[in-house]
């Protein structure tokens, strides 16, 4: 079967209230907050009514969730996983590319 | 199909306790979490050790499974005899939280399948708000620094999950035709409504998250948007300043090098990177200064009447005085 498809990007301008959030991560709102209060998730605006979430969010609760099912780890080892994974992310990066240190500091 | 050792996949003697098979698993589970573990290989691994999970952990599988492996080396091919499961009782229930529908046909051949909705409610409140909704999936996409600067289709190939009209789980090829808007960047998503797992009892389609690779390039480098490239130039375009051409990916531009230059500098080429429809991206110049080797009596001279001409000590800084 051969299907074509158009797609959603998640970049950096994507924004997503909490009920949007919720629907599209299969989650439930109390879930969210949890995470919040972990220190898991940033969103933007003070009230949850105002609460935005980026495309960074989503991932974040797709892997909390993942990290759950598939190794148990509770909320406050996601948010250190998650935090640990993030700095071995931007040290490979830098490390593959070198000249992103200089050319940052422009 | 072929046997699999699963006590060689967890790296555990065939008289392991209870115990060590699940610390086994448990230690080589968060080794290879394709979340954690960033090989290509890491996410086939961790199936295999929790499809070797799934046969240890329960006595009954076990005893089953080592009723015939001594006589089996992994890779060998296999098939099972027809009445092997005889007073073992395993089929159709018993199984972990593990993700059934990507065992081997091994695992298949021997154990059945699983249904996947007879799973328990999940972190987060899952499943049971939004029951029957087939499951979500991820893979990874590798496009070139040009499709991601001009927007591609791509065309690929993934094993869906679908289940039949007994509740049992069976991977199926489904081609996917998906047109990606330009000024996609490296670990971005793309998500694809409906493009996950078929939803039972009536339930929706669960989404596809693809994840963005970029393939390396011969001379780009790429930072989130931006574009890096060394550029080579001659000591009398450093020197004088001229006019290059430089390659960006929207074709050749011509560069102004100032006059007295040196390696290293870096020039900007404003909204020359990936710009998607609302974002954009620059690429970034460090020159490289190339010192041609002079291969004649000529070009030697020309060297020596500029060390002449214009006296000149590049190690001052460090306290040298020539």
């Amino acid at each position: 079967m051969t299907t074509e498809i158009k797609c959603t990007v998640f970049d950096e301008e994507c924004s997503y209230r909490l009920r949007d959030l919720c629907r599209l991560c299969r989650v439930r709102a109390q879930f969210i907050h949890d995470l919040i209060d972990e220190g898991i998730l940033s969103p933007k605006g003070s009230h949850p009514g105002d609460w935005r979430f980026g495309a960074v969010e989503i991932k974040r609760i797709q892997i909390s969730i993942r990290l759950h099912n598939d190794l148990r780890i509770n909320l406050p080892g996601t948010a250190l996983a998650l935090d640990l994974l993030e700095e071995i992310d931007d040290l490979r990066r830098r490390q593959s590319h070198p000249e992103i240190l200089h050319a940052l500091e422009k | 199909m072929e046997f699999k050792d699963y006590y060689t996949t967890l790296g555990i003697e065939k008289t392991a306790t209870q115990d060590e098979v699940k610390r086994a698993y448990r230690k080589l589970a968060r080794k290879f979490h394709p979340d954690v573990n960033k090989d290509p290989d890491a996410e086939k691994r961790f199936k295999e050790v929790g499809e070797a999970y799934e046969v240890l952990q329960d006595t009954e599988k076990r005893a089953a499974y080592d009723k015939f492996g001594s006589n089996w080396q992994a890779g060998q091919d296999f098939n099972p005899p027809p009445d092997w499961d005889n007073n073992f009782e395993f089929q159709g229930g018993g199984y972990t939280e593990a993700d059934a529908s990507q065992f081997s046909d091994f695992f298949e051949s021997l154990f059945g399948r699983q249904s996947e909705f007879n799973q328990q409610e999940q972190f987060g409140g899952r499943q049971s708000a939004y029951y029957g909704k087939g499951q979500d999936l991820h893979a990874k996409i590798s496009i070139s620094l040009e499709d991601s600067y001009k927007g591609s289709k791509q065309s690929l190939v993934l094993q869906r999950p679908t289940v039949d009209a007994k509740g049992h789980v069976k991977t199926t090829p489904h081609t996917l035709n998906v047109t990606i808007p330009k000024g996609v960047i490296e670990g971005q998503r793309i998500r694809l409504e409906g493009q996950g797992a078929v939803g039972s009892a009536n339930g929706a389609n669960g989404d596809l998250y693809l994840e963005i690779n970029l393939n390396s390039h011969p001379f780009f480098t790429v930072d989130k948007r931006d574009i890096l490239l060394t550029l080579p130039i001659t000591p009398w375009e450093a020197a004088l300043g001229a006019s290059v051409p430089v390659p960006t990916l929207g074709g050749t531009v011509e560069l102004k090098i100032p006059p007295g230059s040196q390696t290293g500098k870096k020039m900007r080429l404003k909204g020359r990177g990936i710009a998607s429809t609302k974002m954009s991206g620059d690429q970034y110049v460090t020159l490289a200064v190339i010192v041609p080797t002079p291969e004649n009596d000529t070009q030697r001279e020309l060297y020596k009447s500029m060390a002449e001409a214009m006296p000149f000590n590049p190690r001052s800084s460090l306290g040298m005085s020539s």
